[in-house]
C-alpha cells in the first residue's frame, strides 16, 4: 500500500505542478521520499511537528496548491488535531493527509504507535472525506480521487503488506461500496485489510452452507447508505469488521445507518475497548480479535438471531 | 509603499483603484484619523454585540492600520486576487479589528459591522475565511497563524508570485508551542517573504505575561530561531512603517516586528485592564470610550 502511494504521488507529480508533498520525519515510511527524489523543490519535510506541517499544508491549500501530508495515522489525527479541525476542516481546505501504520497491524512498536482512534477522529470533523483503501490498487486509486476532488481527505493506509483482493482493470468510485461478492444469507462489511479477512472467512463459510454477500465499504464518509440499506434488506443480518475501535468507526457508522432505516442484527469485528501491546502483525491481529476466524464467529452469531 | 497591480484584472472596478490610491498615500496625520475610526468601530460593534474582544484589538490598531494603509497590494473587490500580499490574523480574537480595517478598505459596508456575532452575520466571533471577504484564515484557537503564512509563502516561491504574506500574533499566543515549530520552519525554509508581527501588550487573559507565563527573553527567542528581529513602538506609526520597510530588504530570513503596545490602547479605562480582553463595554463604557475617542 505504502510502496503503491509514493508512485502514486510521483505520478501525480508529474502530472500536475500544483501537487506538493509534506512529510513529519518519516518519509522513508510513508514513501513520500519517492516524490522527495523526484521533485525536491516540491517536497516539504517538517520535522518531528505535525502541527505546524498541518498548519503549512492549510496555508498552501489556500494559495492554491493540492497538499498531500503524510505521517503516521497516529499522530494525524492524533497529535494535531485541533489543527485538522479549525485550520482544514472548518474553512473546507483542499488538503489531503495521507497516514499510513493505521491500526494494530503496526506490530512490535506497541500500542503508543498502533492507531486505533484515528478513524472516530477524523470522521467526526464536517466535511472530511475519509477513506480506507482495501489492498496496493485500492489506494493508487484512491488517492488519485483524492487529487482530483476538491476538499480535505483522509486516507488511512497499513504498514504490513497485504493480500490484492483487486485486479488492475479496478476502478475506485468514491462515495461507492464495492460488491466483493454476492449472497444471500449476511452482509459482511468490511474496510481495509479485514477484507481480504472476510473474503476468506465466506470461502470456509460456504462449507457451512452460509452464503455470504461481502461489501468492501473503502469511503467511510461518506458513507454509502443505499449500499448498506440494500444489504440489509437483502440479507437479513450484518457483520462489520475493522481494523479500529469498536467505538467511532465503521461499526458505529453502519449501525447508525441501519438503526434509521433498516433495522437488522449486527455484530461488530473490531478491537474492543482497550489497546493491545507489542507482538507480531498476525499474532495482534489474532489477540484482539480480527482475523477471518473471529468473521466466521460473528456471521454465525448473527445468523442464530436473525432466525429469532 | 505598493500600489495594488489594477491592469489586469477584468473585475477591477474605478472605484477600487480610487480607493487603493487613496488609502496608500495617507500621511501619517490621516492614519491616525483612521486609526481612531477603527477604534471607535472595535468599541462600537463589540458594544452593540454584548460580547467580543475589545483589548487585544484595540493595541493592534496601529499596526493594521500601517497593514491596509500603506503596506497591502490588494484589490477590496477581488479578495481572492492570486498576486494580492497577504494579512494573516493569528490572534483571531482581534477579529473586530480586522473587520473594522476590511470594511473601510471596502471589502464589505461598513454598516455590516454592526452585525458582528449575530445570527447569519458574515462577521463571526473568530474570524472565518469561508465566510468573510478579506479574512485569509479562519482563527480563534491560538498559535495556528504563522504555520498557515508558512504555507502561503512557500506556494508564492514556488510559482514565482512576488507577493508577501504577514501574520498578526499575540504575545500571549506565543506560550502555544506550534508558534515555535513554525519559528523553526520559517527559518530552515528561509522565507523572507513571511513577516511576522508580535503584538506585544504583555498581558493575557489571566494577567501579565510575567506572571501567567513568562515569555522573556523575547527577542533572542526569536533571534536564536534565526530571525531577523525588529523592536519598535507599536503605536508609532513611522516607526511601523521603517520596520515594515526594514523586513522587506531581509534576504535568506524571516522577520519578527516585535511591536510594544499597550492593551486597550486609546481608551483610558480599558489600558493595560486584562478584564476587557474579552468583556464587551456596556453602553454607559461605550459612551464614555466613544467620547474619548472623538
Amino acid at each position: 500500500m505504502r510502496q503503491s502511494y509514493g508512485k502514486t504521488l510521483v505520478e501525480l507529480g508529474n502530472e500536475n505542478p500544483d501537487i506538493v508533498v509534506l512529510d513529519a520525519d518519516l518519509s522513508r515510511s510513508t514513501m513520500t521520499q519517492l516524490f522527495a527524489g523526484e521533485f525536491p523543490n516540491r517536497f516539504f519535510d517538517c520535522g518531528i511537528a505535525e502541527q505546524n506541517m498541518v498548519g503549512i499544508a492549510a496555508g498552501l491549500a489556500a494559495s492554491g496548491k493540492i497538499p498531500f501530508a503524510s505521517t503516521f495515522a497516529v499522530f494525524a489525527p492524533g497529535r494535531c488535531f485541533d489543527q485538522i479541525r479549525m485550520s482544514i476542516a472548518q474553512p473546507k481546505l483542499n488538503v489531503k493527509l495521507v497516514t499510513t501504520h493505521g491500526g494494530i497491524s503496526v506490530g512490535e512498536d506497541g500500542t503508543s504507535h498502533h492507531s486505533i482512534e484515528d478513524l472516530s477522529l477524523i470522521c467526526s470533523l464536517p466535511g472530511f472525506t475519509v477513506i480506507v483503501p482495501a489492498d496496493a490498487i485500492e489506494t493508487a486509486q484512491a488517492v488519485r480521487v483524492a487529487a482530483t476532488s476538491y476538499g480535505p481527505f483522509y486516507v488511512r493506509l497499513c504498514r504490513p503488506k497485504v493480500p490484492l483482493v483487486y485486479d488492475q482493470d479496478y476502478r475506485f468510485n468514491l462515495g461507492k461500496a464495492v460488491t466483493m461478492r454476492q449472497g444471500k444469507d449476511v452482509t459482511i462489511i468490511a474496510m481495509g485489510l479485514m477484507v481480504s479477512a472476510a473474503l476468506e472467512a465466506a470461502d470456509d463459510l460456504m462449507r457451512e452452507d452460509i452464503d455470504c454477500h461481502i461489501l468492501n465499504i473503502s469511503t467511510l464518509k461518506p458513507i454509502d447508505k443505499v449500499a448498506i440499506i440494500s444489504a440489509a434488506a437483502e440479507t437479513g443480518a450484518i457483520v462489520t469488521a475493522e481494523e479500529h475501535l469498536e467505538h467511532g468507526g465503521l461499526g458505529s457508522i453502519i449501525a447508525q445507518v441501519i438503526a434509521r432505516h433498516y433495522p437488522v442484527p449486527i455484530e461488530f469485528v473490531a478491537i474492543k475497548d482497550t489497546y493491545a501491546q507489542s507482538g507480531e502483525s498476525a499474532e495482534l491481529l489474532q489477540r484482539y480479535g480480527l482475523t477471518a476466524k473471529d468473521i466466521k464467529q460473528a456471521v454465525r452469531s448473527v445468523i442464530k438471531r436473525k432466525g429469532g | 509603499m505598493s500600489l495594488p497591480k489594477l491592469g489586469n484584472s477584468s473585475s477591477t472596478t474605478s472605484a477600487d483603484n480610487v480607493k487603493a490610491e487613496v488609502f496608500s498615500s495617507l500621511s501619517i496625520k490621516e492614519m491616525e484619523e483612521i486609526a481612531k475610526r477603527l477604534r471607535r468601530h472595535i468599541i462600537t460593534m463589540t458594544g452593540k454585540a454584548g460580547s467580543g474582544h475589545p483589548g487585544g484589538s484595540l493595541s493592534a490598531v496601529e499596526i493594521v492600520t500601517v497593514v491596509y494603509c500603506r503596506l497591502l497590494r490588494h484589490k477590496p473587490s477581488d479578495p481572492q486576487w492570486s498576486d494580492r500580499d497577504r494579512f494573516v490574523l493569528s490572534k483571531g480574537h482581534a477579529a473586530p479589528l480586522l473587520y473594522a480595517a476590511l470594511a473601510e478598505c471596502g471589502y464589505f459596508p461598513v454598516d455590516e459591522l454592526l452585525t458582528l456575532r449575530q445570527m447569519d452575520s458574515r462577521l463571526q466571533g473568530h474570524t472565518d475565511r469561508a465566510v468573510t471577504p478579506g479574512v485569509e484564515m479562519s482563527a480563534g484557537a491560538l498559535g495556528q497563524g504563522l504555520s498557515f503564512t508558512i504555507g502561503i509563502t512557500l506556494a508564492g516561491r514556488l510559482n514565482s508570485q512576488d507577493y508577501r504574506a504577514y501574520v498578526l500574533l499575540g504575545d500571549g499566543e506565543c506560550d502555544e508551542g506550534q508558534i515555535w515549530e513554525g519559528a523553526m520552519a520559517a527559518a530552515h525554509f528561509k522565507v523572507d517573504n513571511l513577516t511576522a508581527i508580535v503584538d506585544n501588550n504583555r498581558q493575557q487573559i489571566d494577567g501579565w505575561n510575567r506572571d501567567v507565563m513568562n515569555l522573556d527573553p523575547f527577542n533572542s527567542k526569536w533571534l536564536a530561531f534565526g530571525w531577523h528581529v525588529i523592536e519598535v513602538d507599536g503605536h508609532d506609526f513611522t516607526q511601523l512603517i521603517d520596520a515594515f520597510n526594514q523586513a522587506k530588504m531581509v534576504k535568506g530570513q524571516p522577520t519578527v516586528i516585535i511591536a510594544h503596545t499597550i492593551k486597550g490602547k486609546g481608551v483610558s479605562f480599558m489600558e493595560n485592564n486584562p478584564y476587557f480582553h474579552g468583556k464587551a463595554p456596556n453602553a454607559e463604557e461605550v459612551e464614555i470610550a466613544l467620547k474619548e475617542l472623538e
